[in-house]
């Protein structure tokens, strides 16, 4: 019973502290003549961080990254947004599943103050 | 010609696969082929839908609700796996029956023929969106269309035939062992589809990833391997798992095992109340 109890406050604390790292920071990757723009893009560390993808080609683009465990189809001429992190420092590859030509990188470094 | 195989081969695959996994499992159950097809049917409808909507920038498709829809579609997966598991766990004896004698038929055979159709449905039509898509992006990037047709159905012949040969290895199995083993191949493979919606519902903002990656298997096992792919579909190998992820595999695990062992469990604990 307290154990249960115990676990129950574990979880309001973890799922409150999933909301509160919900104040958000926003960067924007351009897809255009089938390429990602920028080629890399810096993030800060330890952040959750809401990428928007804006696909202005003719054809559907997936986003896929296995380091940051995301995948999403970025419609021709659409828009989606995709959350990453808290994400370590490091460099994280993602590449078009639809055309393995086109790939870019995710930084994650700590924020300048 | 050969990139456009492999990918569509890869995207095929894992329908294929699942496909043989129930099919297998579902041995000795009148009429399943009849439903089978009818999930395939369905599930390419399913994929056109998908794949139209996408193609369109619907706003319905934008934003979240992409990873919404996915983990949608693996959580549905996962209740019907869950629910075949459960079902087979009472009636595996008389399937038995059935397959070493001849013309006894199963009672209430018709139960998990639904859940074996939409099983099929759900994993064509997740798989098969991406496929018509790809295919739709190379068809829009113009030039050797001829090579690419080629390609992408060279791809997807190969995924049929990987299907067809692990359901021909299954059924190679001895009646004895036989739905025993189908039924850990759909646990695991329930528990992996579990995980994935997780790391979806994570995208979508919706559930805390309670830390990034747990563990790092890169090195030893590259998730983008052969290897790598095989165990990602069988048994929900992910070399970089977030936690949610982690927790949702063993939750569903546990959540099944009681579910198919409820009875025995049940007997265990009155035994032993009964002997204090």
């Amino acid at each position: 019973m307290l154990n249960r109890f115990a676990s129950l406050i574990l979880w309001a604390v973890l799922f409150g502290a999933a909301l509160a790292a919900q104040a958000e920071t926003t960067q924007t990757i351009t897809i255009h003549d089938k390429q990602f723009d920028p080629r890399e893009t810096s993030i800060p560390s330890d952040t959750k961080v809401k990428l928007i993808i804006k696909n202005q080609d003719s054809f559907p683009v997936e986003f896929e990254s296995r380091e940051l465990s995301r995948e999403v189809i970025v419609p021709a001429h659409g828009e989606i947004s995709v959350f990453v992190g808290p994400l370590e420092n490091g460099r994280y590859p993602f590449f078009n599943d639809f055309n393995h030509n086109m790939t870019g990188t995710i930084v994650a470094a700590p924020e300048k103050k | 010609m050969f990139a456009t195989a492999v990918i569509l081969f890869r995207e095929v695959l894992e329908a294929s696969l699942i496909i043989a996994i129930v099919l297998g499992a579902s041995r000795g159950i009148h009429q399943r082929g009849r439903w089978v097809l009818a999930g395939v049917g369905t599930g390419l409808l399913g994929a056109s839908l998908v794949a139209l909507l996408a193609s369109t920038a619907s706003e319905y498709f934008s934003g979240d609700s992409q990873a919404l829809l996915n983990a949608f579609i693996l959580l549905m997966a996962v209740s019907m796996l869950t629910w075949h598991n459960v079902w087979m766990a009472t009636h595996a004896r008389e399937l038995r029956a059935e397959l070493t004698a001849v013309g006894t038929d199963v009672q209430e055979g018709s139960r998990p023929l639904t859940a074996l159709m939409v099983i099929t449905a759900l994993a064509v039509m997740r798989e098969g969106s991406e496929a018509v898509l790809f295919v739709w992006a190379i068809a829009a990037g113009g030039g050797q269309a001829v090579e690419m047709s080629m390609g992408a159905a060279a791809g997807v012949a190969t995924g049929v035939l990987a299907g067809v040969l692990l359901y021909l290895g299954l059924l190679r199995i001895p009646v004895r062992h036989f739905f025993s083993v189908t039924s850990w191949m759909i646990l695991f493979l329930a528990a992996g589809l579990s995980a994935q919606a997780a790391g979806f519902l994570n995208q979508a903002g919706l559930l805390p990833s309670l830390g990034n990656s747990i563990w790092n298997t890169s090195q030893w096992l590259d998730q983008s391997s052969a290897l790598g792919q095989l165990l990602h579909i069988f048994v929900g190998y992910i070399a970089t798992p977030s936690g949610i992820q982690v927790l949702f595999y063993l939750g569903t695990l546990a959540l099944i095992l009681v579910l198919m062992y409820r009875g025995r469990i049940k007997n265990l604990f009155f035994g032993y109340l009964s002997a204090s």
